[in-house]
């Protein structure tokens, strides 16, 4: 089965990034199914999982067949942010990749919903959810940065690590009306704040490599990615066309 | 508010009569989420539905129970449209629909103000030694649907779904299920 637009609208383009962005991470939360460190939290990270995926469901039928566009493309034509495929590391690690992200995911759904594109509509949806996981991530943030010497090196660890994936968020999209810099500022002013709250250093180090130049939205991906696409697109294309 | 001719509006309160099939307490009217019902023709009808949250899975269920109601009272056609806009809020669920899921043990979501002065936040001066409910400045105390404490815990900000939180009563030390505003 061959797949989808290669080119396109803008409005493929945007939808696609937005889409591919929910339907990733989705996954990954929803690797922690069974592995999460209290039964709480394996509700909460499933249940931003399905919010996330219905969000996805969304934007990909903006852009096309849902189905064939989430198990029957290639990793170069995913156009999501490298942030969002990440591995979920040890939980410091997926609660650092939900506060960069959520929190990113709050402001540009802001703007969107206050605009009249097409993305209006959902977006004046999916800022509500959005504002739970957000919650959700700054509590956790809070709780480990100032908890144990022991989580507060681990929090710190995973706040490093993952801080050279998140300049390429404001790298503007293909048909997204939105103030990228002032988003920006606004990404940088509110995580900031959030790791001083919970006595955390806000790394200094650069937001790209020079491997990340483009990236993510451009269908450049990081080694892991490839292996969570097998995992999550093996059961659509063994058995196609299978229901139950 | 278009014009709803008297079929329409008989047609809307049977696909409101619908029980959630999450919350089987409480019909879809009450809930909120039947938009409108178009006829076209005698026989073809369309309903517009609005999920509560964009991944709600019972959406498709409502959708199915919906189809098979209006079926049942002679409507040869029936197609369910999931829209987005305006978007649902839990100010949506009835006062019916409150009053039942406090009976059914869930607190119902706190109603936003629609006027009157609105509170200027300073920023907190320390870091709270117990997760906060931001929300209960501006809405008031989530009260026990049990017993009718104002004194409540979060002990989960996400529960059996994704539109409740998971408390529990300090008075009477029951946990229960918050509907969360949204």
């Amino acid at each position: 089965m061959t797949t989808p637009p290669a080119e396109g609208t803008a409005l493929t383009t945007a939808a696609l990034a937005l889409g591919d962005d929910a339907l990733v991470l989705s996954h990954r939360l929803g690797e922690w199914a069974g592995h999460a460190p209290v039964l709480e939290e394996e509700v909460a990270l499933a249940n931003i999982a399905l919010d996330l995926l219905g969000q996805a469901r969304v934007l990909l039928s903006m852009a096309g067949d849902e189905d064939e566009l989430a198990y029957l493309r290639e990793e170069r034509a995913f156009r999501n942010l490298q942030l969002v495929e990440q591995p979920n590391g040890d939980f410091a690690h997926t609660i650092a990749r939900q506060l960069y992200f959520s929190t990113y995911q709050h402001l540009l759904h802001t703007e969107l919903a206050a605009g009249d594109g097409p993305f209006a509509p959902l977006a004046a949806k999916a800022v509500k959810e959005i504002a739970y996981h957000r919650d959700h991530a700054e509590q956790w943030t809070l709780r480990l940065g100032d908890g144990t010497d022991e989580s507060h090196a681990r929090m710190q660890r995973a706040v490093d690590a993952l801080w050279r994936y998140t300049g390429e968020m404001f790298q503007p999209v293909e048909g997204l009306d939105a103030d990228w810099t002032g988003l920006e500022a606004a990404w940088l002013e509110q995580t900031g704040e959030v790791l001083r709250r919970a006595t955390l250093t806000v790394p200094e180090s650069p937001r790209t490599g020079a491997w990340t130049a483009g990236a993510g939205r451009q269908g450049l991906h990081t080694e892991p990615f490839g292996r969570m696409l097998a995992e999550m697109q093996h059961l659509h294309r063994s058995h196609p066309g299978a229901t139950w | 508010m278009v014009t709803t001719t008297p079929l329409e509006a008989e047609l809307l309160e049977l696909a409101g009569s619908v029980p959630d099939p999450e919350l089987p307490v409480l019909t879809l009217r009450e809930l909120g989420v039947v938009r409108a019902v178009r006829a076209r023709g005698t026989d073809t009808v369309e309903v517009e539905l609005t999920p509560t949250y964009t991944g709600c899975p019972a959406v498709e269920a409502m959708s199915l129970d919906i189809e098979r109601v209006l079926r049942e009272h002679g409507v040869r056609e029936v197609t369910v449209r999931t829209v987005l806009a305006p978007a649902w809020s839990t100010d949506d669920i009835t006062d019916e629909g409150r009053r039942k899921l406090r009976e059914f043990g869930i607190a119902p979501p706190r109603v936003r103000p629609t006027s009157g002065p609105v509170r200027v936040e300073l920023g907190p001066t320390r870091t709270h030694p117990t997760p906060r409910d931001a929300r209960e400045e501006d809405l008031g105390p989530v009260r026990c649907p049990h017993c009718g404490s104002a004194e409540t815990e979060l002990l989960s900000r996400f529960s059996s779904t994704a539109c409740k939180a998971l408390r529990r009563c300090l008075a009477c030390r029951e946990p229960f299920d918050h509907f969360k505003e949204l």
